[in-house]
C-alpha cells in the first residue's frame, strides 16, 4: 500500500488552473523530486498536501485513509484538519524558524504543545518533556549542530537555521517530509551542507517529497523523479530515465537549460 | 508663592494622569478589537454575485471599522471633545454628564480617538509578522489561537512598541486639550496664575512636568525596546 495517493488534484486561483488534476502515488521510504519550471504548479502539490491551500477537486489517502475528498462537503473540524496535517512534514524555502526561540525551543515547541492533548500529560509531565527534548537533542547532532542549540535563528547562518528547520519538522515524526526549494534561499556555498542532510535522510530511507532546481542532486537522491509542466505532469520515472533519456521534448527543452 | 503654584500645578498633574491613564486603560484593548475589525474578512456577498461585480469581495465590516477610523482620525480631537460634551445638552436638552461628568465625557471622548489610533498600530504590527510564521505553525499541528500566543504575540509587540512609544507620548500632551471643557489639567492651572498674578513662570513650570512624566515613559519604553532586542 502507498504511503500517499493523490487522484486527480486539482486548484485554479481567480480562474487560472494551477494543477490540472494530477495523480501520483508515493510509497514508503521513496523520495519524489519534483522538477519543473517557476509557476507550473510545484509549490502549489505541496501546499495542497499540508492542507495550506484547499484543492477544488481531488481525493488524497495517506496509508489508505483518506485525508481529504473535495467532493466530501461536510466541513472539517479545525482539528481533524491538524491530525491530518501531521502525516506531513513541510520544510519551506525560506525557513520560517520562529524568532523569538532558540534552535532547541523552535525544535522542541509544537511537540510541547501537541503534548498536552495527550490523556497521560499532567501524570507523565516531566516524563514527557524529557522526552521530546531528548529527542530535540538528537536531531541537531544529527544535523551536526549540537553546539548550536540555544543560538537565536539571526545568530544562525541560512545554511544552518535550515538544517534548524528539517529538525523542527522531523521531530514530529511525519509520515512523509516535504521540502520547498530547501536550497533556494542560500548562498551557493551553504547549499552543499542542507543537500548533505537530505541526502542522509534519503540513505535512511525516509519518505520525501522534494521540489529542487539542483538537477545533480535530484539525479542523486530521488528515487523517482516528476517533471510538472503548466499544471499536469508531464513525465515520471527514475532519476536516470529522466535526467539521461527523457521522453518528452519539453522535458528535454526544460533540462537543456540548467546544462549552460 | 511657590509652594502654591507646586501645589496647583499637581492637582493639575493630578487630573492629566487620571486622563491619560484611563484613555491608555481602555484605549489599548479597545484598539485591538478595531483593529481585528479593520482586518475581518468576512464577505457576505460573494456567494451571490459573480466574480466580476464590484460586490464580489467587499468586506461591511472591514469597509465599516476603516470608514469610522477615516472620521476619527480625520478631525481635531478638540472638535470630538466639544461635540461629546456639549452636544447632548444642546440636541437633546439633556446634558447626560450632569455634575462632575467632564472627565467621564472627556475620557470617552478619548479612549473613541486613541483606540482608532492604536488600531492602526495594531494593524501595522500583525500585518508585518510574515504569513510564513503563521503557516509554519500551522503545518506544526499548532492550532490558531497557539500561534497567536506562541509565535506571532511577542514578534508583534516587537513591531508595535517603537510606534506605540511615540502616541502614548503625544497622549501625555494631549491631555491639556481637556481644558477646553474646563477640566483644571496642568496648563490651565499654570495658565489660571498668568492671569490672576500676571506671572509667566507657572507655565514653563508646567513643561517641567511634562518633561518628568515624558522621561519615564521614554526609559519604560527604551527597556521595552532593550528586553525584547534578543531577536530580530
Amino acid at each position: 500500500m502507498s504511503v500517499l495517493e493523490v487522484k486527480n488534484l486539482r486548484k485554479s486561483y481567480n480562474g487560472s488552473e494551477v494543477l490540472k488534476g494530477l495523480d501520483f502515488s508515493l510509497e514508503k521510504g521513496e523520495a519524489l523530486s519534483i522538477i519543473g519550471s517557476s509557476g507550473s504548479g510545484k509549490t502549489t502539490v505541496l501546499r495542497c498536501l499540508n492542507f495550506l491551500e484547499t484543492p477544488d477537486e481531488g481525493i488524497m489517502k495517506v496509508n489508505g485513509k483518506t485525508v481529504f475528498d473535495a467532493s466530501d462537503k461536510t466541513k472539517k473540524s479545525d482539528s481533524e484538519i491538524r491530525r491530518n496535517r501531521l502525516h506531513f512534514g513541510y520544510v519551506f524555502q525560506n525557513f520560517n524558524l520562529f524568532p523569538q526561540y532558540t534552535a532547541l525551543e523552535n525544535i522542541k515547541l509544537a511537540g510541547e504543545l501537541l503534548a498536552k492533548e495527550r490523556p497521560d500529560y499532567s501524570a507523565n509531565r516531566k516524563n514527557i518533556l524529557e522526552e521530546i527534548e531528548a529527542n530535540a537533542i538528537d536531531l541537531l547532532s544529527q544535523m551536526g549542530l549540537s553546539d548550536r542549540a540555544d543560538h537565536y535563528p539571526h545568530q544562525l547562518s541560512g545554511g544552518q537555521q535550515q538544517r534548524v528547520a528539517i529538525a523542527r519538522a522531523l521531530a514530529l515524526s511525519p509520515d512523509i517530509l516535504c521540502f520547498d526549494e530547501p536550497t533556494s534561499a542560500l548562498d551557493p556555498e551553504l547549499t552543499g551542507e542542507v543537500l548533505r542532510v537530505i541526502k542522509s535522510l534519503a540513505d535512511k530511507h525516509t519518505t520525501m517529497i522534494i521540489i529542487t532546481h539542483e538537477m545533480k542532486f535530484a539525479h542523486d537522491v530521488s528515487s523517482r523523479v516528476m517533471f510538472l509542466d503548466h499544471g499536469s505532469i508531464l513525465e515520471q520515472g527514475t532519476p536516470d530515465e529522466i535526467f539521461l533519456n527523457p521522453k518528452e521534448e519539453r522535458t528535454r527543452q526544460f533540462l537543456s537549460s540548467y546544462q549552460k | 508663592m511657590f509652594l502654591t503654584v507646586t501645589i496647583s500645578l499637581i492637582r493639575g498633574l493630578g487630573e492629566a494622569m487620571k486622563l491619560f491613564g484611563f484613555t491608555l486603560l481602555f484605549s489599548l484593548p479597545i484598539g485591538l478589537i478595531i483593529a481585528f475589525g479593520a482586518m475581518n474578512k468576512w464577505a457576505p456577498f460573494s456567494r451571490f454575485v459573480s466574480k466580476e461585480s464590484k460586490l464580489y469581495g467587499f468586506r461591511p465590516i472591514s469597509a465599516f471599522i476603516n470608514f469610522l477610523v477615516w472620521i476619527i482620525r480625520g478631525t481635531p480631537l478638540m472638535l470630538q471633545l466639544i461635540v461629546i460634551y456639549y452636544g447632548p445638552g444642546i440636541w437633546f436638552d439633556n446634558n447626560i454628564w450632569g455634575n462632575g461628568g467632564r472627565m467621564t465625557a472627556c475620557v470617552i471622548a478619548f479612549v473613541i480617538n486613541y483606540s482608532c489610533y492604536f488600531s492602526v498600530i495594531y494593524r501595522g504590527g500583525i500585518e508585518g509578522v510574515p504569513v510564513g510564521q503563521t503557516e509554519a505553525g500551522l503545518v506544526l499541528g499548532m492550532t490558531k489561537s497557539q500561534i497567536f500566543f506562541k509565535v506571532t504575540l511577542l514578534q508583534m509587540i516587537k513591531r508595535i512598541v517603537p510606534p506605540m512609544s511615540n502616541e502614548i507620548i503625544t497622549l501625555v500632551k494631549d491631555t491639556s486639550i481637556a481644558r477646553i471643557i474646563a477640566i483644571s489639567e496642568l496648563i490651565k492651572a499654570g495658565e489660571s496664575f498668568m492671569k490672576s498674578d500676571g506671572i509667566t513662570w507657572p507655565l514653563f513650570y508646567t513643561a517641567v512636568f511634562y518633561l518628568l512624566i515624558v522621561g519615564i515613559l521614554t526609559l519604560l519604553f527604551s527597556y521595552a525596546e532593550r528586553k525584547l532586542s534578543y531577536f530580530r
